[in-house]
C-alpha cells in the first residue's frame, strides 16, 4: 500500500491547460470561427436589443414635448353626468373654473371651453343671401373663458383676444379660428367686421394664427362665456384646459378636480400626460420582451452549435485523446481541455458579439440621430454570458471525451 | 539488477459469448536495461499484452508489477500518472499532433507529469537532438518523412526519462532503410542511456535486433532461449 503513495498524481497547470486548449482551437481555425459565429450572433442580438430598447425609450422621452407634458384637460365624466328634464347642461365644472385653477401653484394658465348649442343656425359674414355663392356655413361656436387662449398656447394673426371685461359684460364679440376666418372671407379686423350666427350679430375682434394643443379651435368661432350664456343660454362649461409648469402636471392633475368640484371630485375626469418614466419603462419592456426572446433563441442556437462542433471534434480527436491519456493525462485533464475550449469559444463569441451589438446600437442611433444609451454592465457581462453558454454547451462533449478508454482511443490511429 | 516488469500468471479475458482469453497466464520478468522483443502474428494477443504492460488496461487475473507496484491495485488516475512518468510509448501510427510543431509535440510528453515549463523545453530539445532532429524543432509533422516522424515520437517517449520504452510495431509504417535507422537508434538508446526496451513486432528483422525474444501465440508466451 505504501508503494502507491509513491505515485505522484499527474497534473495540468492552468497555463498549460489554456495553451493546450488554444492550440486545439487554432488547429481548425475555420471551424472555430464558424462555431464562434453562433454565439456572436446571439450575444450581439442581446446587447443590441438591450441597448436599442434603452436608446429608443430615452429617445421617446426626449422627444416627448414640453407642450404635451404640461397640458391637462378636465372634463365631465360622462357616465356619471347627471341629466334630468328641464336641465340642459348640468356640469361639475363651475363658470369660475379659471379663477379657481389659476390660484393653484404650478398652473400657468387655465380656461374653460364648451360647445355652444346654436340650434343648428348657420353662420355668415354678410347680412344678405347671395343667390350665386354660398355665404352661410355650418360652424362650431365655442364658448371660452379669456384664459383659454393662453392655456392652449394660441397665437394671434391679427386683432386681439377677448378679455374678462368682454366676458363679464357679455359683449357680442368673437375670435375666429384661421379656418373659420378663411371660409367667412375675413382677414382684417381693424374695422371689426360683423358675422351673423343666425340672427345674432357678433363683432370679430381677432383672428388666430395657430393653436398648439387644441385643434378644435382652428375651424371655430370663439365667443366669451358671458356672451354664450346671455345670447345662447349655454348652461355650463364642458371642459377645462390647463397649462402647468413643467413637472407640475401630476400635482395639478390631482388638485384640479378638488378645486373645481370639492363636493364630489370624482365627477370629473382628468387627462394628464403619461409620466415620462412610465413611458420609458413601458417602451423598454415592450421592446425587450420581444427581442430578448429573439436574442435568447439565437444564443441557444449558438450553444447548440458549440455543443455540436465540440462533440464532433471529440470524435475526430479520439487519437489525440488516446495519446494524451498515454502520456499521463487523467480523465479530468481531458474533460477540462474540451471544457476550456468550448468556454473560450463562447467567451470570444461574447466579446465579438458585444462589440457588434454596440456597433449596431451606435449605427442605428447615428442613422436616426438618437443618443445611444447602454448600461455599462451589458457589454461587460456579455462575454461572461458567452463563456457560460460555451461552458454549458461543452459539458456533454467533454464528459464523452473523458470517459473514452485509452485502449479504445488508441485503436483508430490519428 | 532490479526488475522493471514482472508478469505473474497474467490473463486478460474479454467478456462476450464465448469469452475471449487474449492473454493466458503470462509469466515474464524484464530487468532494467533489457531489450525484449515480443513477436507474434496478428491476433496473437500482443496488442492486449502491450496495453497491459503500458498500464492502459489491467489483467483480469494474475498480477502485473511495474517497478514493484501492483498495477491491478491502482486507480485510473494513478495509472495515468504512472504512464506519464515511467512509460514511454512509441506507436506504429506515431500519434503526433499534426498542427503542433515538432518541439511542441515532444513537450506534450511532459505536460502532465509535473515537469516545470522551462525544464520541459530543455529536455525536449535534448531528446530531439538525441534522435537526430535538433535541426527540425519548428517543423510540423506534415513536413517530415515517416522515419523522421517516428523519431519525433521516440523523442516524445524518452523525454520524460521513463523506466520502460514500449514500442508497438514501431517500424510497421516504415521502409526497410528507415527501419534500420530506427533500430540503430534503439540500440544506441539502450547501450548509451541504459533504457529498458520492449518492442512488439511481427517483423523477424526487428526481433533479431533484440536481446531477448518472446514469442506469443494465441495468448501464450514462450521465451526463446
Amino acid at each position: 500500500m505504501s508503494d502507491r503513495r509513491r505515485i505522484i498524481r499527474s497534473r495540468l497547470s492552468f497555463r498549460d491547460l489554456v495553451t493546450e486548449a488554444v492550440a486545439g482551437m487554432l488547429a481548425r481555425p475555420g471551424r472555430t470561427v464558424l462555431t464562434i459565429l453562433g454565439t456572436v450572433l446571439g450575444v450581439a442580438a442581446l446587447v443590441a436589443t438591450l441597448g436599442l430598447a434603452k436608446t429608443a425609450g430615452n429617445q421617446i422621452v426626449t422627444r416627448f414635448d414640453a407642450l404635451a407634458a404640461t397640458s391637462i384637460t378636465v372634463s365631465n365624466r360622462t357616465d356619471s353626468f347627471f341629466r334630468s328634464p328641464g336641465l340642459n347642461d348640468v356640469s361639475a365644472i363651475p363658470w369660475d373654473a379659471e379663477d379657481r385653477l389659476t390660484r393653484l401653484n404650478g398652473v400657468v394658465a387655465a380656461g374653460t371651453l364648451s360647445l355652444v348649442d346654436t340650434g343648428g343656425q348657420l353662420v355668415s359674414s354678410v347680412p344678405i343671401n347671395d343667390p350665386l355663392g354660398q355665404s352661410e356655413f355650418a360652424m362650431d361656436v365655442l364658448a371660452a373663458s379669456p384664459g383659454l387662449f393662453d392655456a392652449v398656447i394660441s397665437e394671434l394673426r391679427t386683432g386681439r383676444f377677448f378679455d374678462t371685461g368682454h366676458d363679464e359684460r357679455g359683449d357680442p364679440v368673437a375670435v375666429l379660428g384661421p379656418g373659420a376666418a378663411a371660409r367667412l372671407n375675413i382677414n382684417r379686423v381693424d374695422q371689426q367686421p360683423a358675422i351673423f350666427v343666425g340672427d345674432t350679430t357678433l363683432a370679430v375682434i381677432g383672428i388666430l394664427e395657430d393653436v398648439a394643443t387644441e385643434p378644435s379651435l382652428l375651424d371655430a368661432i370663439i365667443i366669451p362665456n358671458g356672451t354664450a350664456r346671455s345670447l345662447f343660454g349655454t348652461g355650463a362649461p364642458a371642459e377645462v384646459h390647463i397649462r402647468t409648469e413643467i413637472g407640475a402636471a401630476y400635482l395639478i392633475g390631482d388638485q384640479a378636480p378638488i378645486a373645481l368640484n370639492p363636493n364630489d371630485p370624482s365627477l370629473l375626469r382628468v387627462q394628464v400626460p403619461p409620466e415620462p418614466r412610465a413611458v420609458r419603462s413601458g417602451v423598454e419592456s415592450d421592446v425587450n420582451t420581444l427581442f430578448l426572446v429573439l436574442g435568447g433563441v439565437s444564443l441557444l442556437v449558438g450553444a447548440i452549435g458549440i455543443a455540436n462542433v465540440t462533440l464532433v471534434s471529440v470524435l475526430e480527436r479520439v487519437g489525440e485523446i488516446g495519446l494524451r491519456r498515454a502520456v499521463g493525462a487523467a480523465r479530468r485533464h481531458i474533460a477540462s481541455q474540451f471544457l476550456v475550449e468550448s468556454a473560450a469559444m463562447g467567451f470570444i463569441g461574447g466579446i465579438i458579439g458585444a462589440s457588434a451589438g454596440v456597433l449596431v446600437i451606435v449605427a442605428v442611433s447615428a442613422n436616426k440621430q438618437w443618443t445611444p444609451v447602454l448600461d455599462v454592465q451589458v457589454p461587460l457581462l456579455a462575454p461572461l454570458a458567452g463563456a457560460v453558454v460555451g461552458l454549458v454547451a461543452g459539458l456533454y462533449p467533454s464528459w464523452r471525451a473523458s470517459t473514452l478508454e485509452p485502449v479504445e482511443a488508441l485503436r483508430g490511429g490519428m | 539488477m532490479s526488475a522493471v516488469v514482472e508478469l505473474d500468471g497474467v490473463t486478460r479475458t474479454f467478456a462476450g459469448s464465448p469469452p475471449v482469453e487474449a492473454v493466458k497466464g503470462a509469466d515474464l520478468t524484464v530487468a532494467e536495461g533489457d531489450y525484449v522483443t515480443l513477436v507474434g502474428p496478428s491476433g496473437s494477443g500482443k496488442s492486449t499484452l502491450l496495453h497491459i504492460l503500458g498500464c492502459l488496461d489491467t489483467p483480469t487475473a494474475g498480477t502485473y508489477r511495474l517497478l514493484g507496484l501492483d498495477v491491478g491495485d491502482l486507480s485510473d488516475g494513478q495509472r495515468a500518472a504512472l504512464r506519464g512518468s515511467e512509460i514511454g510509448f512509441v506507436f506504429q501510427a506515431f500519434y503526433l499532433l499534426p498542427y503542433r510543431t515538432v518541439m511542441e509535440n515532444v513537450m506534450t510528453g511532459l505536460v502532465y507529469n509535473r515537469t516545470p515549463r522551462r525544464v520541459r523545453k530543455e529536455r525536449s530539445r535534448a531528446a530531439l537532438e538525441r534522435v537526430g532532429l535538433g535541426h527540425r524543432l519548428d517543423f510540423t509533422p506534415r513536413q517530415l518523412s515517416g522515419g523522421e516522424r517516428q523519431r519525433v515520437a521516440i523523442a516524445r517517449a524518452i523525454a520524460p526519462e521513463p523506466s520502460l520504452l514500449l514500442c508497438d510495431e514501431p517500424t510497421g509504417n516504415l521502409d526497410s532503410k528507415t527501419t534500420d535507422s530506427i533500430l540503430d537508434l534503439f540500440d544506441e538508446l539502450r547501450t548509451a542511456d541504459g533504457l529498458t526496451l520492449m518492442v512488439i513486432t511481427h517483423d523477424e528483422r526487428v526481433s533479431r535486433r533484440g536481446e531477448r525474444r518472446v514469442d506469443i501465440t494465441d495468448g501464450v508466451l514462450a521465451e526463446a532461449s
